[in-house]
């Protein structure tokens, strides 16, 4: 029954985020300072991660084609399909739901425990727009760190491709321009907007709504954590289902 | 001047409030006193419109809280100023702009007007020099007289503070007193007051509401507490030993 209330309560808690919107010259500065905190802050780890996963990626498929029928630029065509459709949009957004979710979480939980919130909604501020809002806002951005995540991805594929001696550099290059289908594209971008959304209001819903305190703060992250990895999951295989089944 | 008349409050099946009628005056400092558990931010949280109740009336100046729609209310909380337990202060704010955030938020002001109120307004708290720190750089007593520079920067009618003195010195806690005092003399605003600090109900409390268990168990000023035979309030106040010596002196003296 609690999990239905929740349920419910998260969606009443989107349709509140978009009535009484705060002022624009406040909203503007809120948004700005929301990309610099989740979406360039996150860039370093994306890169890191996109890049060594796609050099492992690379290195397992080589590893794997031991039939000399195959060809070697299969490498390049796993690789690509692998970062392209799943790596990049949804286990990166995973990756994202522990370090920027969590910060959500924990950034709102503590305004809650520390009275900010009431401070915010005694003034007479709606403050789910004034939080919740700027954060949905700076992660339609988000897109673009899986971008550079894919980018990256192929990247790592290459290099551990070339340097590890799987393949050529050519076959690489031809292995990733093979078959390749604009939709997928469209698909994996899709798929990011939907858990950017995700991102942004399933940590603030559990941060806003926390009871308690320092303890809870640090329970409700976790907590926040496992729900966004497992809506992520969820919507993940229903959009793969809709869009490509 | 806010007037309560029969609030009830409960949560699920435990009453909280039961039955409230008071007043609180304009330009005087009303302190809602009472032990802890007794309803006090409960009662105060009802009158800041945080917390809905099922019966009973709160008017602001003979507007009915319950009777006005959403943008009445917005404007009616913003002409309230609250100064809370913890400060409540913006973490990712520095001292100056958190200061002028009800300013950005609710007037047309340009920034250099409401630079020259800020400065104003921290200089009337005695924190002229403080205005890039950030509120964790700051001491309890200055984070409290910050919330306190936040409150009354957009002029409000109505200030609530609640226990303003938790967690300071006495020495300290006088200040503050007496900064709630001076600012709601000087702005003639009504200030409630949520308490359980004996020296500010000496100092400051004009009008003295004691709570107990949710009801309104005494009503007086700090003039007439330490004369009262109403045990309940008896037992609060004479609580400390030294409040104890004071009485029996009083006592001795006007025999």
């Amino acid at each position: 029954m609690s999990y239905l209330n929740n349920i419910g309560a998260y969606f009443l808690m989107i349709a509140e985020m978009f009535r009484k919107p705060t002022k624009w010259s406040v909203m503007k500065n809120l948004i700005l300072k929301d990309i610099d905190d989740l979406v360039i802050g996150s860039l370093g780890i994306v890169a890191f991660i996109s890049f060594f996963v796609g050099g492992v990626i690379t290195i397992q498929t080589a590893l794997n084609i031991s039939n000399p029928l195959i060809p070697k630029y299969l490498v390049g065509f796993a690789t690509r399909q692998s970062v392209i459709l799943e790596f990049a949009p949804t286990f990166i957004s995973i990756i994202m739901a522990g370090k920027v979710g969590s910060f959500i979480t924990s950034s709102i939980g503590t305004m809650r425990v520390t009275e900010q919130i009431d401070a915010l909604e005694v003034m007479g501020i709606n403050a789910l727009n004034y939080l919740v809002f700027p954060k949905t806002v700076a992660l339609m951005l988000y897109p673009f760190i899986i971008a550079i995540g894919m980018f990256l991805g192929l990247i790592g594929g290459m290099a551990a491709c070339v340097f590890g001696g799987y393949t050529s550099l050519e076959d690489y290059i031809i292995g990733l321009q093979t078959d390749f289908d604009t939709f997928h594209m469209i698909y994996a971008f899709i798929k990011t907007f939907i858990f950017a959304f995700v991102l942004a209001t399933i940590p603030s819903f559990h941060g806003f709504y926390m009871k308690g305190g320092a303890l809870e703060v640090g329970k409700a992250s976790t907590t926040s954590f496992v729900w966004t990895a497992v809506v992520i999951i969820l919507l993940n295989y229903i959009l793969t289902d809709m869009m490509l089944g | 001047m806010i007037e309560v008349k029969n609030l009830h409050k409960s949560f699920g099946d435990v009453h909280i409030l039961k039955g409230i009628d008071t007043t609180f005056e304009k330009g005087k400092t009303s302190l809602v006193i009472g032990q802890s558990g007794s309803g006090k931010t409960v009662f105060l949280k009802c009158l800041l419109g945080l917390f809905d109740y099922e019966e009973g009336s709160i008017s602001y100046d003979g507007k009915i809280y319950k009777q006005l729609n959403e943008d009445e209310r917005r404007n009616l909380r913003a002409e309230i100023g609250m100064v809370f337990q913890g400060s409540a202060l913006f973490d990712s704010m520095t001292i100056a702009e958190n200061v002028m955030f009800p300013l950005q938020m609710f007037t047309k002001q340009s920034k250099s007007e409401m630079e020259e109120r800020v400065n104003f307004v921290l200089k009337r708290v005695n924190l002229d020099n403080a205005h890039n720190k950030m509120p964790s750089e700051a001491s309890g007593g200055m984070q409290k007289r910050v919330a306190i520079a936040r409150a009354i920067v957009n002029n409000p009618k109505y200030l609530f503070c609640d226990e303003p003195n938790s967690g300071l010195d006495p020495k300290t806690a006088i200040v503050i007193d007496n900064l709630i005092q001076e600012i709601t003399d000087e702005y003639n605003i009504t200030t409630v007051i949520n308490s359980h600090d004996m020296n500010s109900v000496m100092e400051i409390g004009e009008k003295i509401v004691f709570l107990k268990d949710g009801h309104k168990a005494w009503e007086g000023s700090h003039k007439t507490i330490f004369k009262t035979d109403n045990e309940v309030v008896t037992d609060f106040v004479y609580s400390s030993n030294l409040f104890k010596k004071v009485r029996k002196m009083y006592l001795e003296e006007n025999q």
